[in-house]
């Protein structure tokens, strides 16, 4: 079958969703704009459904959930850019869930296809079945794709509310509306009048809107392309930006929560005798495979919490770290899910070829977001309000109205600021528990608060993985590689999780970062096969490619130093005839840390390259000796996603995304014992901190030919690029994380 | 009876129990929601105010045996008259989502009245108890540094 055939048949299953009737009707639903749901009052105007204005002034609506990306700084410049103001002079909301804020790029982005080498038609295909987001109300923050998302349609909200605004300036000054022009949010008329937009927004409101018009080329553009002051900066130095832990309403009660600690085991009773006798309690809730106690103030409830005698079920999941990783290694030898990659043929060692074989191993992780899970609740009999910091917000609706008992209309869901996400606040539970516990408590708001153990000990983990690799070498060139993956699958798990969507079919996110990347080797297949276990598993920053980038870039530098060449030459080699974009990273970084395959005594370095979300990625790490340990000294990155909107957020994103990495690369791991996570709070699950954090330098390319991300490129390279330099420091080879098992690493 | 203390200058009286953490009688009973809840056993930073000008935990001080007067982000600086280091963290863009700096902006509050013009093992030492998950580190030392010039120049 051709490549297109494939494609037009897989066109069905997007990210092993199967999406029943396809793109047929798809096309017909999708032509009917989503409903606007601004509901503006009388005299101001809801000029598409992210522009609203009124007497008071401008708020453009930024749906896509600001956990620390940037993201409402950005979407609103792309508005701001089109429409004519000043981003000083604008307020940026969330806005409510509703279907008109669906994310067209995350549906789009799970096609199967290595994606650096999509054509144009693979292009459009995806745009197309990107809109497949607004059937299923995907309104999601996450993979990377805010500004993939947003980079046409919110110019055009701009264009459009700006054209629309003219139109009422014209009927109201008599002017023809091609002799106006607008800036700092006003209507310029040819002989000076200006009408600011505030005092249009009546007469805007009554006329439908024209059709997109052109959009402004890039070398017009005022604030795109540029640093902006973040929106929430001021607010977020200050401790006034207000988190989900921070609403207070009045009259509100503060509750705490344990859920069995073993992972997936039920609650069967328990005695509150004592909890009910301590200072400010006010009820004990039992709740879905826990218990919580409500009380006037959040540290007395999560005593009385702990006070409570609770008889847990056992959990189904194998008791200990050895039989999960048992179960997941078994995987291995099952039937493959999947075979993205398979180029030549593998089964032969080309002749006079040298066999090399690895093994790898990472461990489950925690996202550990500073901000505890929470969510605050207010049930009213036939009303419900939530707030919440989270990535779904329409997925948070729908949940929180069938645990009320309510149709989705009844329940209105407040996105807050998010004290970090990292994957996290896409899932569920936080509302849901906080809805059980206002549904117990009628009229009376409610904030749930978890305890760090309880956040900790109750996640949605990055599966733990491991991988078999067999490849070869011959004249400096790799010739083979043969890579099989296993792991839980998050897509599946999630999708029946939050979309109550069947799930089945090859998962891509299980091996990204491994099946997809830009290099020529001849012999090239990439396999993943799912582990069949039920431990809680999601999105963690870079999901799939935070594992496989590790696994895949690892055995590259292997198969460097059997080869006998320097591993960036090497990987350099490969990449250039394959694309451009990324072979261009490895170059920029190889200057910038002044690469010379060479370091002295005491020093480290190691080189590590992937590509995810679009944007290929380049690191180089730098490790030195010191009395104390072995410290991250420095560190090197090189990433080009096409169009760079703000620079220093992308900055932000790929230095952050790398510390992160590093982080769980260090010290990350989260093990089982009786079915019950190990890990308890910071000291037994920590990052890095200011003391141990590289100092590091970024460069922003802009030749890729496509939009690629920021928030989570950064994550994939740097765990192999710190395993390589402590390989090049110590001789020793990394091949299970966390790194702190086997080096001394500086704590 | 119930216990008085005074917060960024104003008393405040509170009916908590002695052995209610500081943070939680600021948080929950007098609405100063700045000071942020992050692992509740002094691991991370994130509720750090002043007592009597020194950084604590507010996590770990039973509010019966506070015995200064206490100053959190909100006494610090507003948004409409930033101090010094809240106006360096601005220049530098040093949040991402923001939940740590609260306790990151007081520590370093602390240090830089401590010690005007620390090195870099200096800021390491005083600021290593300061968790950041989105990895801000490199903005903080910067934003640490500016701010030392800044105060003294005046």
């Amino acid at each position: 079958m051709s490549r297109i055939g494939k494609i037009a048949r897989r066109s069905f299953l997007v990210g092993s969703v199967a999406i029943v009737g396809g793109v047929g009707f798809g096309l017909y639903k999708v032509r009917q704009p989503a409903a606007n749901p601004l509901t503006p009052p009388e005299g101001a105007a809801a000029i598409t459904p992210f522009v609203l204005i009124d007497a008071q002034g401008i708020t453009l609506i930024s749906p896509r959930a600001e956990m620390g990306q940037g993201v409402h700084t950005t979407w609103a410049a792309l508005i701001a850019e089109e429409l004519d103001v000043d981003m000083a002079d604008v307020r940026v909301i969330h806005g409510p869930a509703a279907k008109a804020y669906y994310n067209s790029a995350v549906v789009g982005d799970a096609l199967p296809g290595r994606d650096y080498d999509k054509s144009e038609f693979q292009h459009s295909v995806a745009e197309a079945l990107g809109v497949l987001g607004k059937l299923i109300s995907f309104q999601i923050t996450g993979g990377s794709t805010s500004m993939k998302d947003g980079f046409t349609r919110m110019r055009e909200a701009g264009a459009v509310a700006r054209e629309t605004l003219k139109l009422a300036a014209a009927e109201q000054l008599g002017v023809p509306v091609g002799q106006l022009r607008t800036a700092q949010g006003k209507v310029i008329a040819p002989d000076g009048t200006e009408l600011p937009y505030t005092a249009l927004a009546g007469a805007a409101a009554e006329i439908t809107p024209p059709s997109a018009p052109a959009l402004r080329d890039a070398r017009d553009w005022r604030i795109l392309g540029k640093s902006q002051p973040r929106v929430d900066m001021v607010a977020k130095s200050t401790g006034t930006a207000q988190f989900g832990i921070d609403v207070r309403l009045p009259d509100m009660r503060f509750a705490a929560l344990r859920i069995n600690p073993a992972l997936g085991g039920t609650m069967q009773g328990y005695d509150d005798t004592a909890a009910r006798a301590m200072p400010g309690v006010e009820k004990v809730v039992p709740l879905t495979n826990g218990v919580a106690v409500v009380a006037c103030n959040t540290w007395l409830a999560q005593q009385a919490v702990d006070a409570i005698k609770v008889q847990w079920g056992a959990s189904p999941n194998p008791p200990d770290t050895d039989a999960v990783f048992a179960r997941i290694a078994a995987a291995l030898d099952d039937a493959p899910n999947s075979t993205m990659r398979d180029d030549g043929d593998v089964a032969t060692l080309p002749t006079g070829a040298t066999l090399v074989e690895a093994a790898y191993r990472a461990p489950y992780l925690a996202h550990a977001t500073m901000e505890p899970m929470n969510a605050t609740a207010h049930f009213t009999g036939d009303a419900l309000e939530v707030w919440c910091g989270n990535q779904t917000p329409v997925f948070q609706r729908n949940t929180c109205a069938k645990i009320a008992g309510l149709e989705p209309e009844a329940v209105t869901i407040h996105t807050t600021l998010m004290g970090g996400g990292f994957g996290r606040r896409g899932e569920l539970d936080f509302a849901s528990y906080a809805t059980e516990l206002a549904v117990a408590m009628p009229g009376v708001p409610v904030q749930l608060t978890w305890s760090r153990a309880e956040d900790m000990t109750h996640d949605f983990y990055r599966p733990g993985a491991v991988a078999r690799f067999r490849g070869a070498v011959q004249n400096g060139k790799a010739v083979m590689v043969d890579g099989q993956i296993a792991a839980q699958s998050a897509v599946h798990q999630a999708m029946g999780r939050l979309a109550g969507l069947p799930a089945a079919g090859p998962d891509k996110v299980l091996v990204e970062g491994a099946f997809n990347q830009p290099y020529a080797i001849p012999n090239y297949r990439i396999r993943g096969h799912i582990a069949p276990l039920d431990i809680p598993v999601g999105f963690w920053r870079s999901v799939g490619n935070s594992f496989n980038g590790f696994f895949h870039d690892t055995f590259l530098d292997e198969l460097a130093h059997a080869a006998g060449r320097d591993p960036l030459d090497f990987r350099l080699q490969m990449m250039r005839g394959e694309h451009a974009p990324s072979a261009g990273c490895l170059e920029t970084v190889a200057q910038m840390s002044n690469w010379t395959g060479k370091t002295p005594e005491g020093v480290g370095r190691g080189v590590a390259f992937t590509y995810s979300f679009g944007t290929p990625v380049a690191q180089v790490v730098e490790v030195e000796q010191t009395e104390d340990g072995i410290r991250i000294a420095r560190a090197w990155i090189a990433c080009d996603m096409g169009i760079a909107l703000d620079r220093s957020i992308v900055e932000a994103q790929m230095v952050g995304g790398m510390i992160y990495g590093l982080s769980a690369a260090c010290f990350g791991e989260i093990t089982f014992a009786e079915g019950r996570v190990e890990q308890q709070n910071f000291p037994d699950y920590d990052g890095l901190r200011i003391h141990n954090t590289p100092v590091t330098e970024v460069s922003v390319l802009e030749t890729n030919a496509h939009m690629g991300g920021a928030g989570e490129p950064g994550t994939p390279p740097s765990m192999p690029a710190l395993g390589n330099a402590l390989f090049d420091l110590t001789g020793r080879r990394a091949r299970s994380l966390p790194l702190m098992h086997d080096f001394d690493l500086l704590v | 009876m119930p216990l008085t203390l005074t917060v960024n200058g104003t008393d405040h009286q509170t009916d908590l129990p002695e052995n209610v953490p500081l943070l939680w009688v600021l948080r929950d009973d007098l609405g100063l929601t700045g000071t942020k809840f992050g692992c509740g056993i002094a691991a991370c930073g994130a509720c750090t105010v002043h007592v009597g000008g020194v950084a604590v935990r507010s996590c770990q001080l039973p509010v019966g045996d506070v015995w200064d007067e206490v100053t959190t982000i909100e006494g610090l600086g507003t948004p409409a008259a930033l101090s010094a280091v809240q106006a360096a963290w601005v220049e530098h863009q040093v949040a991402q989502c923001g939940y740590c700096q609260s306790g990151q902006i007081m520590q370093a509050a602390a240090l830089l009245a401590e010690i005007p013009d620390p090195s870099d093992a200096e800021i390491d030492e005083a600021m290593q108890g300061n968790l950041c998950r989105c990895g801000t580190y490199p903005r903080i030392r910067a934003a640490v540094k500016t701010a030392s010039a800044k105060m003294k120049e005046v």
